[in-house]
């Protein structure tokens, strides 16, 4: 199969999460979009592991998978946090930090 | 015109023996004054006693020093005495050293010992005074630096003593500090002498800048080597240095306020002194004026003109210092009129000075006595009658007038009539100047003898006149004595003593030159009519002062010295302040303060793109990625 395929579907996911994280208002969804987007990357480093023959692409997508993990520790416990206290999760109601 | 007459060159010899004393005469009140203002509160109670035995036992190493000069040979009367190397670096090579010869011995004798007297009177005059102590200390400076100042071997050493005591000056003037009067007094003595001091800086630097040595003896030897204008423009200099400490047009103003000093300050400082400090620094620096005429005609017309504005003032003033302040404005005229003739003159300028520190000193202290019994009244139009009451103050005070007025055998009949002898035969019109000050003089002089001690009583209610006490009298009869014999003592011998040291020519004078002379006769008939006329005129005093002539108001606002230099210095350099003000209030300070406020506002635009929407920041990251992934592609395409 050619590997370009998966390329074009990485792309496609990242264009999905791209869109969704800027369109939709939930935080939950926004960060599932933002989660889209890394793993699009993810797959493409892999794809290119495997095209070129070595595994420097799939080093590096480990080193996202773990940021991402990281990331999603920290980025839920804000959005629950921030539910708890404005019972929103809507990103646009969190602007208080602004000029 | 080149001076037919030499002035001495300087040629030290090394010091021996006692000489080697001298640095003490400096040290004592030095380390007396310091003494007295560090232990404090403590001394209270015996200060001024300390304080009065360090001028007298400098009085004391200075008339033996002066013995030992009296016994040495002419050549061995120029005595160097190092103290310590200053600055040595490279060719520069500057000794702290005294010079002791027959001009600075006669001036440490004149500082010490009408300074002793003056320490005397003080501990009685200034005994209610809570601060008498500082009082003492101060004047204790004072003959520190006085000392430094005449026993200097060069410019520099005698600068440290010239600013000395321009800071003691300050410091007494404003003594009464309290007074708002006398604080500016102060302020206005320190700016005016920091006029003339920039005088002295520029004449030390050219020295400098031409020999790389400002000794006396060094430039004195080199003077020949300036070239006619440098030689012209370091005689200016130091006329202006001397204009300054000496009060001399057009820096004049300060010495009538300076009188808000305590009294025996005007009479030691503002009198016998300091103030003669400048006849002393152009009479030392007689090698570089006898390179330039125009320099020298310079401090004569400074003289001559200072002479006759002084007097001028003297003759309608109510305030008796203030007569007395005019009168010294105008008999230091006559010295720097002599001092500017030339060798001819140098000798007669010292003479002068050194009989008008016994008279002036004298009559400044009889002032003080009849402020001490008038309840500190100085205006005379509330005196009158004194001589009854104060018997030895008026006695004293007396000879203090006939000396000034130069009436026959007294001290100002010798050492006045040289100087206007001498005007006469330097110029026409100077020696007229000189004739007609003379008689002022005698107006005068005469004025403030009748409103103060003759006449009806005009005293205010409640004053009781009484004479001083003892402590005060001593001091008064002893400058009483010298203003009667110092000049039938000096008159023949310090024409001898003085032309090695300072150059002119060896002549003898008698005692009754003045008689045989017709500016002699002259002299005296012009007195005389001065003193006629101020009899006359003042045999009424009335209690108001008239409003008086044109001549007489003039007088009364300083001949307009502060008016003068209101219009011609201090309001063109507040308008000019007040233009540099400006701009740096508006183009400065609107440079930087318009920076700033661009810089803020340009933040108040610049912070409308922090809007909180989580979204519209994803909205730019998302447009800055395309951005830089569309530069990376096109670049990979070029």
């Amino acid at each position: 199969m050619n590997p370009e395929n998966y390329l074009v579907l990485a792309a496609i996911l990242f264009a999905i999460g791209t869109v969704g994280f800027m369109v939709r208002r939930n935080a939950l969804i926004a960060f599932m979009s933002v989660e889209l987007m890394l793993n699009a990357t993810n797959l493409a480093l892999v794809t290119f592991s495997r095209i070129n023959g070595n595994i420097d692409g799939q080093i590096a997508s480990f080193f996202v998978m773990i940021v991402a993990a990281a990331e999603i520790v920290v980025g839920l416990a804000i959005i629950v946090s921030i539910f708890r206290t404005r019972r929103s999760a809507s990103v646009d109601d969190a602007n208080l930090l602004k000029f | 015109m080149v001076n037919p007459l030499q002035t001495a060159i300087l040629e030290p010899v090394a010091a021996s023996g006692l000489f080697q004393m001298a640095w003490l005469m400096i040290a004592i009140p030095l380390v007396s004054a310091a003494f007295l203002l560090l232990v404090g509160k403590a001394s209270n109670a015996w200060g001024h006693l300390l304080a009065t035995l360090a001028p007298i036992a400098s009085f004391g190493i200075g008339l033996a020093l002066f013995f030992q000069l009296l016994g040495a040979s002419v050549a061995e009367r120029t005595v160097e005495v190092p103290v310590y190397e200053w600055i040595g670096v490279g060719p520069w090579d500057v000794q702290i050293a005294l010079l002791v010869d027959q001009l600075s011995i006669l001036f440490v004798l004149l500082i010490t010992g009408v300074g002793s007297l003056i320490h005397i009177y003080s501990i009685g005059y200034m005994e209610h005074d809570e601060r008498r102590r500082r009082f003492f200390a101060y004047l204790n400076l004072f003959i520190a630096a006085m000392l430094v100042l005449v026993l200097a071997n060069s410019y520099l050493v005698l600068f440290i003593g010239w600013e000395g005591v321009g800071l003691a000056s300050y410091l007494l003037i404003g003594f009464w500090q309290h007074r708002p009067a006398a604080a500016a007094a102060a302020k206005k003595a320190f700016v005016m002498n920091r006029v003339g001091d920039i005088g002295m800086a520029l004449a030390m630097i050219t020295m400098f800048a031409h020999f790389g040595s400002v000794e006396f003896a060094e430039v004195g030897k080199n003077a020949a080597q300036f070239s006619p204008l440098t030689a012209t423009l370091v005689g200016l200099f130091l006329l202006l240095a001397a204009c300054g400490k000496s009060a001399q047009v057009p820096l004049q103003a300060w010495l009538l306020d300076a009188m808000e000093g305590p009294t025996p300050v005007s009479a030691l400082i503002h009198a016998a002194t300091m103030v003669t400090a400048g006849v002393y620094l152009i009479v030392r620096s007689g090698p570089i004026f006898d390179q330039t005429p125009v320099a020298s005609t310079a401090v004569v017309v400074v003289g001559t003109v200072t002479l006759l504005v002084g007097a001028w003032i003297g003759t309608s003033k109510d305030d008796i210092k203030k007569v007395l302040a005019g009168s010294t404005m105008s008999q230091i005229g006559y010295m720097i009129l002599a001092a500017g003739i030339g060798p001819a003159g140098y000798v007669f300028a010292i003479f002068h000075l050194l009989t008008h520190g016994f008279f002036k000193a004298n009559m400044f202290l009889g002032a003080g006595s009849i402020m001490h019994g008038m309840d500190d009244d100085v205006n005379m139009r509330n005196f009158g009658a004194l001589g009854r009451a104060m018997r030895w103050t008026f006695l004293t005070f007396a000879m203090g007038y006939l000396a000034i007025i130069g009436f026959p055998f007294f001290a100002g009949f010798y050492s006045k009539d040289h100087i206007i002898v001498a005007a006469f035969e330097h110029n026409m019109i100077v020696g007229i100047c000189a004739l007609i000050g003379a008689g002022i003089t005698a107006y005068y002089m005469t004025r403030l003898m009748v409103m103060t001690f003759f006449g009806r009583k005009r005293w205010e209610h409640g004053v009781h006149p009484h004479e001083s006490p003892g402590v005060m009298v001593f001091p008064l009869v002893v400058l009483a004595i010298l203003s009667v014999v110092a000049g039938v003592a000096m008159n023949s011998w310090i024409n001898g003593w003085l032309v090695p040291a300072v150059g002119g020519e060896e002549h003898t004078y008698g005692l009754l030159d003045g008689f045989t002379e017709p500016i002699g006769w002259l002299t005296m008939g012009v007195v005389a009519i001065g003193v006629v006329i101020a009899v006359s005129v003042f045999k009424s005093v009335p209690k108001e002062a008239p409003r008086g002539n044109f001549l007489e108001r003039a007088a009364r606002r300083d001949v307009y010295g502060d008016d003068i230099n209101n219009a011609v210095v201090v309001n063109p350099l507040m308008a000019f302040i007040g233009l540099l003000t400006g701009f740096d209030r508006g183009k400065v300070d609107g440079a930087v303060e318009g920076i700033g406020a661009s810089t803020s506002g340009l933040g108040q635009v610049l912070r409308r793109l922090q809007s909180g929407y989580v979204r519209s920041y994803g909205l730019t990251m998302v447009a800055g990625a395309v951005l830089v992934g569309a530069v990376l592609i096109l670049g990979q395409l070029a």
